[in-house]
């Protein structure tokens, strides 16, 4: 017979003030097995934990109930305290009856009665509980970032700091990500390129970080410290190790209209090109869908003007593994289309462009040299219209729900730019309310205004038309109530931005939830909010949530804090709650191993004695106790009833039911 | 009928919920027949939300607005200020009680501003 402690909490007036938690502690004293039944006000609290160890000390205790908060909240705490006490951490269980009953309860003689028999289900539990061990596996101290942007950047310089390795797997030619294409930055208007270049650079130099661009995942296995990861090292025919960077071959190369991606498709480049002066690494690479050679076998001029012999034709995509113990999600971000959104023009007149495409007209590195001019004509824009909350706080299912965050302060950013470049610029600026919260930034909001004479237009524009040669934008001004219709040159849309949408597929693969927005979901909004709430994925930049630079570097620095703290570990403690299989009754029939999210499921062939001398071998399904994570997904597909969980076995589940239908 | 009833019963007729309006104007920053309104549309969303129901009956745009949903395609919350409109030009009418539109009284009521669709509308509503 067990000996079973009860410990019911009040939480503050969290559980006492909706159920009677004397009352409670007396009925739970009468059941078979309890031999203490306490109360007390913090059950959590330092005082609350002694009452649990002197209560096994005093009496023996064999298993312990406590009836609290939800098990994700303290059930780590409460094996704690009772494994200091010399019991084995599994033979705890926890009642819920704060989330589940006293906050969803009004009356206090129900929420009671649950309670009680909330208690009784987790004692029925913990009478088939058996002690359990935990094992252990190793760390492969190794980190992956997935995404080279800034936030991806930051991450892997600050594991490397620590003295850990660490992969960035870019899918795009260079790193450097969105921020690349910025020119100057809010709230201190330092150039993008001033600041990024430097700690690309320091990347590429590090020997602790190798840098694989225009590279993707491939596949994920394993769990946290032992994933193996495979990467597809895309064909970008220009041998890495070889080229210098020198851009001869981009100079001849005779098919010159492909799109330039990284200015926004606003000029054109080489088929051979490097991404930007900055980029990297600094090396070519062939965009095959343009390369006459490829395309037709006629050309080959780059690799004769390649002093290096670097270019490749032939060149294949190459996939290889490797095996990290941490992995860095940081997938950013892109603005959204604008299909939906035809009443500002942007598919139909050229000079409605996108705040982004404003960056690289307004970049010195950009299409017109830092030369504010319109698309259409190269002219100078003498009157230019800002429209923000392009496409975000969307609910009529065109655009997004959520609040984009950054372009509030972008756009007052380029305002101020270009009224102080051009001062004979009109700038106007419709807004539905300027959203400036963080250090200095409303102040900053406030210069547009007062000091740089920006026009900010409270109301939002219905419609953008031609005539006469200028942008039309109509709109309403609201505080003066007011239709109004402004003759401009140049329309600047701040289109909200969503994640990259390859993270849906990284998310899978890694097991990571997202958001119904594809932002990824981290652990605990509050208290974790760098972590996925799968064990080693960790979140770094916008791809959990919109984000300008300060916020995202502070977010990756956290992210590589926890990484690191991963890593310094030589060994983790392996869930205790592992499946098992029960040989004599699986018939080798492989459903399980089929939905095992792990791999942790392999087949043996084992021999068994019949009796009377007899034997028979037959195939049967064994768990790797380091790789199974107890998600139970084995237990349900198993057509024989053989795989069980230890901790939550059928049988317990059943004792928990019964005990909840008893009355 | 009490005040909040008609308030009530507007809202309902008109299918939309007025809290969801996050007054940004689009609505009004899109009507073609704003100029030739005393209640612009997106005052009718915040109005009714108000339960300012009587300046709402005796506006002059339940007369203007061109039933062109122009604002209910733009609105980015999903809210339809035509419908809201069009639940207290309804609800006018309905007051009224046993009106009816003679085709006899239509040419001393005509002036060529009014749109041709409003008298279509006009026809089908209050002719049966
Ligand atoms: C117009 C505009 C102006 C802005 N101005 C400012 C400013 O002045 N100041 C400021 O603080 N912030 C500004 N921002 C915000 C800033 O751009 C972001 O905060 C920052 O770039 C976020 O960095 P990130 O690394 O999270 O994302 P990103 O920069 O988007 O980087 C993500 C990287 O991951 C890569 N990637 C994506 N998916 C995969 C995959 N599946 N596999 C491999 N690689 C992948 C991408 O190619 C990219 O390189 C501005 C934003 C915009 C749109
Ligand atoms: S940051 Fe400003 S412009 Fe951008 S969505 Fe939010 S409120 Fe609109
Ligand atoms: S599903 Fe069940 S019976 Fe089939 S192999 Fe797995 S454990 Fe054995
Ligand atoms: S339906 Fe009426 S209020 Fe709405 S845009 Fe058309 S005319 Fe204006
Ligand atoms: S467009 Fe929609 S959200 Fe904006 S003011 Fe009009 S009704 Fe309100």
């Amino acid at each position: 017979m067990q000996k079973i402690g009860v410990f019911v909490c009040w939480c503050g007036s969290n559980i006492a003030a909706t159920v009677d938690v004397k009352k409670v502690a007396e009925v739970l004293k009468a059941e078979p097995g309890v031999v203490i039944s306490e109360n007390y006000q913090y059950m959590c609290s330092e005082n609350g934990q002694a009452l649990i160890r002197n209560a096994i000390k005093e009496h023996g205790l064999t298993g312990v109930v406590v009836c609290s908060c939800s098990p994700r909240m303290h059930e780590a705490t409460f094996r704690k305290t009772c494994e200091s006490a010399g019991l084995n951490p599994y033979m705890v269980e926890i009642a819920n009856i704060r989330e589940q009953c006293s906050w969803i309860h009004k009356d206090i003689e129900e929420a009671t009665e649950k309670a009680i028999i909330l208690g009784r289900s987790a004692i029925a539990k913990l009478k088939l509980n058996a002690p359990l061990t935990s094992g252990e596996s190793a760390v492969v101290k190794r980190a992956l970032v997935i995404g080279g942007g800034i936030a991806g950047i930051q991450s892997a310089l600050d594991i490397a700091e620590a003295g850990f390795e660490v992969d960035i797997v870019e899918q795009s030619p260079t790193i450097g990500g969105n921020m690349a294409k910025l020119d100057k930055t809010f709230p201190t208007l330092d150039c993008a390129a001033c600041i990024l270049t430097p700690k690309m650079v320091d990347c590429a130099q590090n020997e602790k970080i190798d840098i694989m661009t225009f590279s993707e995942i491939e596949s994920v296995k394993g769990f946290v410290g032992n994933f193996k990861v495979q990467i597809r090292r895309k064909a970008r025919f220009v041998d890495e190790k070889k080229c210098t960077g020198c851009g001869e071959c981009m100079q001849k190369c005779p098919s010159k209209k492909g799109l330039n991606d990284f200015n926004m498709g606003l000029n054109t480049r080489p088929a051979i090109y490097i991404p930007f002066a900055q980029a990297i690494p600094n090396v070519a690479i062939i965009d095959p869908e343009q390369c006459l050679k490829i395309k037709n076998g006629k050309c080959g001029l780059c690799a004769m003007k390649c002093n290096v012999n670097a270019i490749d034709y032939t060149q294949k995509d190459e996939i290889i593994e490797r095996e990290y113990g941490a992995i860095v999600v940081a997938t950013g971000y892109k603005p959204i289309s604008l299909e939906n959104f035809n009443e500002y023009g942007y598919s139909s007149y050229k000079d409605v462009v996108t705040s982004l495409e404003l960056e690289r007209l307004m970049n010195a590195a950009g299409p017109s040299d830092g030369h504010l001019v319109r698309p259409s004509d190269h002219k100078e824009p003498k009157v230019i219209t800002f429209i923000q909350c392009v496409g975000s706080r969307d609910t009529s299912g065109c655009g997004k729900p959520y609040c984009s965050k950054i372009c509030c302060m972008y756009t007052a950013k380029h305002a101020m730019l270009i009224r102080e470049k051009y001062p004979d610029t009109e700038v106007h600026v419709f807004y539905i309310d300027v959203r400036t919260p963080g250090k200095n930034y409303d102040e900053f909001f406030r210069r547009a205004v007062e000091q740089y004479g920006v026009d900010y237009i409270k109301g939002m524009v219905g419609k953008v038309y031609e005539e006469n040669g200028k942008l039309m934008v109509q709109g309403s001004d609201l505080i003066n109530n007011e239709q109004v219709v402004i003759p401009s040159d140049l329309v600047v849309l701040a289109a909200a931005i969503e994640p990259n949408p390859s993270v849906r597929n990284i998310a899978t693969m890694v097991t990571a939830s997202i958001d119904t927005n594809n932002f990824l979901t981290e652990a605990h909004a509050k208290l974790r909010p760098v972590e996925s709430p799968t064990a080693g994925i960790f979140l770094s930049g916008v791809c959990q949530g919109p984000k300008d630079i300060p916020e995202t570097v502070s977010q990756a620095s956290a992210c590589a804090a926890k990484v690191i703290g991963l890593l310094a570990k030589d060994k983790l403690k392996c869930n205790a709650c592992v499946s098992h299989s029960d040989e004599m009754l699986c018939t080798g029939c492989s459903v399980c191993a089929n939905v095992c999210p792990y791999g942790a499921i392999t087949y043996v062939d084992k021999e068994f004695r019949l009796g009377g001398g007899k034997t028979e071998v037959r195939r049967v399904a064994t768990v790797n106790d380091a790789v199974c994570q107890g998600c139970g997904a084995c237990t349900v597909a198993c057509p024989s009833g053989a795989m069980d969980l230890k901790g939550f076995s059928n049988k317990q589940i059943m004792a928990e039911v019964d005990a909840i239908c008893k009355r | 009928m009490e005040k909040n009833e008609i308030v009530r019963l507007v809202k309902e007729r008109s299918g939309t919920d007025a809290r969801k309006c996050m007054k940004c104007g689009k609505c009004s920053g899109r009507c073609p027949a704003y100029h030739d309104m005393d209640i612009k549309p997106h005052q009718f969303v915040s109005y009714i939300e108000k339960g300012e129901i009587d300046k709402l009956m005796q506006s002059k745009s339940l007369y203007t607005c061109l039933s062109c949903f122009a604002c209910v395609e733009r609105c980015p919350r999903g809210v339809a200020p035509a419908n809201v409109i069009e639940a207290v030009r309804q609800e006018v009418i309905r007051q009224q009680g046993g009106n009816k539109i003679m085709a006899e009284t239509v040419p001393s009521m005509i002036d060529e501003t009014i749109p041709q669709q409003l008298l279509v509308s006009m026809f089908r509503k209050l002719n049966k």
